[in-house]
């Protein structure tokens, strides 16, 4: 022991010595380490579903759908391929765009304003499952397609769909709730002693919610 | 950002419960909660046992017991395996000892989010409800086998195909869940809240091992709730991502081009981290014990850790040498069976290092450190068969036999069984102030140790004999010879006195509890903080007014020039009462 700890330590030793310390690991507090540490399981669930697109798709025996054919919105009657997704994607990353303005806005302690765009957010979280809803509808009622099968061939497409946006949809549904509740409670002065930390915990949630859809967005509507 | 250091903060008491309900059932105290937890385990724990005599008198003696239909003997197979690893292993030793030693060893106040951890307790209750709620439902509870395969796991001809399935996934998802809630917690309180001085490398292992096992957890538990998921479309809304173009009793079924191997990949890249969510902790426990009933330092303390993450990193890249039957490349079969046989370097550096702690130490051989001892023979012994599984040539005749059914005992069942109760009879004085009958004890161990051998080693040669496992009866297979029978038989019998023996176990707690001496504040003369408490048993907060300062490692026994063979984690070396005292040492403060 003695002889070794003469020599100044490598990179690598200073690194464990240096995350191994007494008290706090990362310099965060609890809550925010463990949304983070929540969301890293959530990425595992989201990663293991899009695998399993994938090989559920690999393996299919039908022909898989055209999905931009699918996918399609009929506007002034000229079939625009992708632009209702466009549109949700739009807004879902512009509701992400909202949420930081609100974590900048509760840092400086300035509540209302925090609280409207929380409120603003939400709303584009709504108006997105709107949306979802509206495409749903779609998919069932026009086109006929069900999870145990669709007239455009492989069933899986229909089952798959549903079941990974209606998991993402609910994480949405969810998040929506989660950043009412919060508002609410910053616009009534719950936090005003124990500081606004809990907009930005809120924001983490948000924020990877948007980028899942991204994964989704292209996985599903770009293959 | 505000940031709360808890260890300079006086004791501040924001959830001391005022009422009966909120201090037992309702609480928000690890201890509680812990306990809470255990009691619920053990008693599935004890549903289990009762399956696994029932399936072995039938297969010890078929046909003597009339309600055992065939059906019925899949059915309690499937029960049995699906509680005894997720609801009994996994809850007990997270839940339960997890729980209860992460903030006493690592000298905080409690979990840092009380409430989300009594929420993983009542959830945890809720999914064993429904666990087995699906006893008591029309077709009984699934008799897929715990890896509940599709399709045969939701086709008609399934025993407890309906609602015998739905339940059990549905109760999965709901244990994930709690799951989820208590681990978050975990992790957070060890790496957020561990009192001054307790850096990462001064833990006890048991910390370690409950920590890398939770990490695991939070990983592979996605794979199982996403299949169940969608294993649960499958059965109710008739989706095909598992089902291929399949007959059912005759009938066509309404399935096309789903992917029954997709099932087993998402399975087992659950299942076999789950192998070590139940392992590390005991590895970790069963470190502590040795080491302090050897009055000697941990052999390899580092190497101890360090063993303990590559084993918890590699459990998720070895999954599939559980399909080696299932239909695969071969490369990838060469592949699983490196990855499998590399697992064994940093086990063995585990055993080896039990071994040496072992080794010229001051043995006191207590009932815990039986246990113990117990636990590196069966877990030795498990561990060797699984090179035998691990190879795919050697794996592909032993599939599915009683080879594997023993290999999975020896290495996942009985040891960390035998650790568990190392653990309880080790902890038994803290959580409850009086020690456990000694003499009951050690006639615990003796009949559970040497009939757990003579249960799965004869297995391990019934398997080698060709007898597949989950068979209802054997019938007059002309290739087996009648000593195969004769072992069956023997094997019931050993299983018969096994059970009986936990009864002395229930017995000693419950004479303890109610007539045992108090015992001594620490009694094992132990260095770690959780027998360094104020009040033995700890009491609400814990620590009193002030948190404990940690300045040296967990396992000071032995030291030499000092008076006592053990120094404790909180004195500094001027508080240590010395014969002869050493220079100072670079490592110390």
């Amino acid at each position: 022991m003695t002889s070794q700890s003469n020599k100044p330590l490598g990179y690598w030793q200073k690194m464990v010595v240096d995350w191994s310390a007494d008290k706090e690991t990362f310099q965060v507090s609890w809550g925010k380490l463990m949304m983070w540490i929540f969301l890293v399981g959530d990425t595992f669930i989201f990663s293991i579903f899009l695998i399993a697109y994938m090989k559920v798709r690999m393996s299919a025996t039908a022909e898989w759908p055209s999905t931009s054919d699918v996918f399609a919105l009929e506007m002034f009657g000229v079939y625009v391929p992708l632009l209702l997704i466009a549109i949700m994607t739009f807004i879902l990353i512009t509701s992400s765009g909202t949420m930081a303005m609100a974590v900048n806005y509760a840092y400086q302690g300035k509540k209302k304003v925090t609280f409207w765009l929380m409120m603003a957010t939400a709303f584009l979280g709504l108006v997105f499952v709107g949306f979802q809803v509206f495409e749903w509808t779609k998919l069932i009622v026009d086109y006929g397609i069900r999870p145990w099968g669709n007239p455009f061939g492989a069933e899986q497409f229909g089952a798959i769909f549903f079941m990974i946006t209606g998991f993402h949809g609910l994480h949405v549904t969810g998040g929506v709730i989660y950043i009412f509740v919060v508002a609410l409670k910053v616009r009534r002065g719950d936090y005003d002693k124990r500081g606004f930390q809990i907009v930005e915990i809120t924001g983490l949630y948000w924020h990877f919610v948007d980028l899942v859809w991204v994964f989704i967005f292209a996985f599903f509507y770009l293959w | 950002m505000t940031h709360i250091a808890l260890a300079d903060e006086d004791f501040k008491d924001d959830h001391h419960p005022k009422t009966f309900y909120g201090k037992y059932v309702w609480s928000l105290d690890h201890k509680v909660i812990a306990v809470q937890y255990s009691c619920t385990a053990l008693f599935v724990g004890l549903v289990a046992l009762v399956l696994s005599v029932l399936m072995r008198l039938q297969l010890g003696f078929p046909d003597t017991l009339g309600f055992l239909s065939p059906g019925v003997y899949l059915q309690y197979v499937t029960m049995h395996g699906m509680i005894m690893v997720v609801y009994l292993l996994t809850a007990l030793l997270l839940g339960g000892f997890g729980n209860y030693m992460i903030p006493l060893m690592l000298g905080t106040r409690d979990m840092v989010f009380p409430t989300l951890n009594m929420l993983s307790f009542w959830f945890y209750l809720v999914s064993v409800i429904v666990l087995l709620a699906s006893f008591f439902v029309p077709g009984g509870p699934t008799g897929a086998g715990w890896t509940i395969y599709p399709p045969q796991a939701i086709l008609e001809g399934t025993p407890g195909a309906g609602w015998g399935i739905y339940l059990m996934l549905i109760s999965l998802g709901i244990f994930i869940i709690a799951f989820t809630m208590g681990g978050l917690n975990y992790i957070t309180t060890i790496l957020q809240a561990r009192t001054h001085g307790m850096t990462l490398m001064r833990m006890p292992l048991t910390i370690w091992g409950i920590f890398i096992a939770t990490i695991l957890g939070l990983f592979a538990f996605p794979a199982l709730l996403v299949s169940a998921i969608m294993m649960m479309l499958d059965a109710t809304l008739g989706t095909s991502f598992f089902m291929p173009a399949i007959m059912s009793l005759g009938e066509p079924m309404d399935h096309e081009g789903g992917s029954p191997l997709l099932f087993q990949h998402l399975f087992w890249f659950f299942g076999h981290p789950e192998v070590y969510i139940v392992a590390l902790p005991a590895f970790g426990m069963v470190s502590d014990v040795l080491s302090i009933h050897a009055r000697k330092n941990i052999f390899g303390y580092r190497m101890m850790v360090w063993a303990i993450v590559i084993i918890g990193g590699l459990s998720f890249i070895v999954w599939a040498h559980h399909m080696y039957v299932s239909g695969m490349n071969p490369y990838f079969g060469f592949f699983f069976a490196t990855s499998t046989l590399i697992i064994a370097v940093p086990t063995a550096i585990k055993v080896y290092n039990w071994v040496l702690t072992l080794w010229r130490g001051n043995i006191q051989l207590t009932v815990p450190m039986l246990f113990a001892i117990g636990f590196i023979f069966t877990f030795t012994h498990g561990g060797m068969s699984g090179l035998f599984l691990g190879n795919v040539i050697v794996d592909l005749p032993l599939s599915d036999t009683f080879f594997v059914v023993a290999h999975f005992h020896m290495v996942m069942g009985v040891s960390p069984i035998l650790v568990l109760y190392a653990s309880i009879y080790h902890w038994f004085p803290l959580i409850s102030g009086k020690q456990l009958h000694t003499g009951m004890g050690k006639l615990h161990f003796w009949v559970t140790f040497i009939g757990a051998y003579s249960i799965f080693l004869p297995m391990h040669y019934i398997g080698i004999m060709g007898v597949p496992r989950r068979y209802y009866a054997l019938g007059d297979a002309s290739y087996l010879p009648q000593s195969v029978h004769t072992l069956n038989e023997n094997i019931t019998i050993a299983v018969i006195i096994v059970a009986l023996a936990q009864l002395i176990f229930l017995f000693n707690v419950f004479w303890t509890l109610r007539y045992g001496p108090k015992s001594e504040r620490n009694p094992w003369k132990a260095t770690s903080l959780e027998w360094h408490t104020p009040n033995v048993p700890p009491g609400h907060g814990n620590w009193g007014d002030k948190l404990p300062v940690v300045h040296r490692w967990a396992y000071d026994y032995s030291v030499p020039g000092a008076k006592e063979d053990y120094i404790p984690q909180h004195l500094t070396d001027d508080e240590v009462e010395w014969d002869q005292r050493p220079e100072k040492r670079e490592d110390s403060e």
